[in-house]
């Protein structure tokens, strides 16, 4: 046992110098781990690189590995699978600045996910009174107020409605909060644009579930209600409701999970994410919005005047470069593909712009497909890196035609004391050393 | 799923109301599934804890600021410091006038814009380790003290269904709705400044 686990170390240091080397792949998995002994490699300095030489053969990775010589693990040894022990780092941060744990958020690695698709333990959180261990058949969810009659929904007879499954976001109003000011600045895509997420998401129309207790010709909003223990609640616009709101127990093909609202939770597409309410106990119909403490005195918008914008529920087009980003090392100069997400609110992504430069000349991004509406849109740009220093900059631009902003745009029309809904066009340096940085620029 | 009587009794009363209805069943009515069961208002009202901004939903019971300033003190004092002025958590009182700053100070006093959210706000969530746990007067009690640090009721005053509606907060006329699109880009894209 032990001559193998030092033989897999030897491994990976081969493949630290290795990196060194390609350059179709240069900021594969382990140049990003490992990026400062890659940067040390690109000035075509000796140390690594040297070494490296030495052991030519092992370095092509052509040997007879140890796990080719002995059997693996057997089937059903991991009855729900975990990713690979080489992949631990790649897991939720929650933030720094929150007084507890009870109330504070975490962070999607989006510069370690590949697609669109947030893997399920992967999925940004937000909580405010911790997260409830709710027994599905102990729940219920109750709509009343201006209906005709008031209703109460076992979890067994929302598992009967006709459902659907929608691939659509979830970013939270705050996403982007920690690039308004120019400082602190976020170290890692992370940590500046992680409260981000994306998932397909199975359940029922909200329309359905208010037409089975028979909506009130009076009623202008929705009160939606968690059974957490904030027992967070928030105020939706009747018109929205019947839009396109899901009621959902599912997420990526499986129930929800706990952080996501098990058993039952809102899902009100392209809005802040604050409005898709989770752990869905209540909704109550009625002619006023309530005024709650969240759509008060927090996830409003306070402007230079001393006003505050209120109900701004729509996540304008926004995008960002994941790879690379923040944290990164190119490991060597010549072929880079940039790629990152794009999304928006108020429907479909037609297109993404990527600049080198800062903003100055600008070409088209390649799309994947699928292009959903109100889902991330994965951008891919080929990218000829030749060791000058660069900034990279990806714009996203809607079906509406609305262009994501500039952060000077943003602050001219806004301030600086608004911090949610911040949706500006987002930059990241690259030195001449292969460093990746935040750079906040225009 | 779990028991068949439950399952089978939207079916039987769909059936009912075909049978009394038959085929001029109005189009919601055939849009429904049936599931779920029909309550009252009232077996709901263990759940049903908002209160509009006109004061719908209070309940009875009042409380005074005296009796607020003593269960902030041994409720909220240790998350929310001394005279609502925070830490670790947020800062209840002051920051009146500084709205439109470089460092604004967002309080109930300063920014909420209605009274009847603090009472809601209070009762549904606080305090973080307990909450639901104040009765209807605790909560009167406290609203009307956090008002009264803030300096827009007296200190003897009293907070009950009745008054806590009739509270005018001083940032009220300052919300708005949602102006955005409030940005513009051009999307240059060739020697751009």
């Amino acid at each position: 046992m032990k001559a193998r686990s030092e033989r897999r170390l030897d491994r990976e240091k081969e493949l630290e110098s290795d990196v060194t080397q390609r350059s179709a792949k240069s900021i594969g998995r382990r140049a990003l781990l490992r990026g400062a002994v890659a940067a040390a490699g690109v000035a075509s300095l000796p140390g690594p690189a040297k070494a490296a030489s030495a052991q030519a053969a092992s370095r092509a990775g052509i040997e007879i590995e140890s796990w080719m010589r002995t059997p693996g693990r057997g089937v059903g040894s991991s009855p729900y699978g975990m990713p690979s022990r080489f992949e631990s780092d790649v897991v939720r941060r929650a933030t720094e600045h929150a007084p507890t744990s009870l109330s504070s958020w975490s962070f999607t690695p989006l510069d370690r996910l590949t697609g669109i698709i947030t893997p399920n333990g992967l999925v940004y959180e937000r909580h405010h009174a911790g997260i409830p261990d709710i027994d599905p058949d102990q729940h219920r969810l109750a709509i009343h107020g201006l209906v005709e009659r008031p209703l109460v929904l076992t979890m067994d007879d929302i598992l009967r409605l006709p459902a659907v499954s929608q691939i659509r976001f979830l970013e939270c109003a705050g996403n982007g909060y920690t690039e308004v000011l120019s400082m602190p600045r976020s170290k890692t895509v992370q940590l500046s644009h992680g409260l981000l997420s994306c998932c397909e998401w199975t359940g029922v129309p909200l329309s359905t579930i208010l037409a089975e207790a028979g909506v009130k010709p009076e009623a202008k909003w929705v009160l939606a209600e968690g059974a957490d223990a904030a027992a967070m609640a928030r105020s939706i616009p009747m018109e929205k409701a019947l839009d396109d709101t899901l009621v959902v127990y599912a997420q990526n093909g499986e129930m929800l999970r706990p952080e996501q609202g098990y058993p039952l939770r809102l899902l009100v597409p392209g809005s802040e994410g604050n409005l898709s309410i989770k752990w869905l106990r209540r909704l109550k119909l009625g002619t006023q919005p309530w005024h709650t403490r969240d759509e008060t005195s927090k996830y409003t918008d306070l402007m230079p005047d001393g006003t505050v914008r209120q109900f701004t529920f729509v996540m304008e087009a926004k995008s960002v470069i994941t790879k690379p980003s923040g944290g990164h090392v190119l490991g060597s100069h010549g072929f880079h593909e940039i790629s990152g997400l794009a999304w928006s609110g108020r429907g479909r992504i037609a297109r993404v712009d990527v600049s080198t430069d800062g903003g100055r000349y600008w070409e088209r991004a390649r799309l994947d497909e699928p292009i959903l509406p109100k889902a991330l849109t994965r951008f891919r740009f080929p990218w000829h890196w030749r060791g000058a220093p660069a900034l990279l900059q990806s714009r996203a631009v809607d079906e509406t035609g609305y262009v994501q902003p500039t952060r000077d745009q943003l602050i001219a029309a806004r301030g600086t004391n608004s911090e949610d809904h911040f949706n500006a066009i987002h930059t990241w340096r690259v030195d001449p050393n292969g460093e990746v940085t935040n750079a906040l620029i225009r | 799923m779990r028991s068949f009587a439950r399952t089978l009794r939207p079916a039987l009363a769909a059936i009912v109301i075909v049978g009394i209805h038959g085929s001029s069943a109005s189009a919601e009515e055939a849009r429904r599934f049936h599931l779920g069961q029909v309550v009252t208002e009232s077996e709901l009202s263990p759940w049903n804890i908002d209160i509009a901004i006109d004061g719908t939903g209070l309940p009875d019971g009042r409380g005074s600021v005296q009796q607020g300033k003593t269960l902030y003190e041994s409720k909220c004092l240790q998350c929310h410091g001394a005279n609502g002025q925070g830490q670790p958590m947020d800062r209840l009182a002051g920051g009146q006038g500084t709205l439109d700053s470089n460092a604004p100070v967002k309080t109930i006093g300063s920014y909420w814009p209605y009274a009847t959210t603090v009472f809601d706000y209070v009762r549904r969530a606080m305090p973080l380790d307990k909450p639901q746990s104040l009765s209807p007067n605790e909560v009167y009690a406290l609203t009307a003290y956090l008002l009264h640090l803030n300096g827009i009721v007296e200190a003897n005053a009293v907070m009950d269904a009745r008054t806590l509606p009739k509270v005018r907060m001083p940032n009220v006329d300052a919300f708005r709705r949602d102006p955005r699109p409030d940005v513009s880009n051009a999307a240059c894209e060739r020697d751009c400044q």
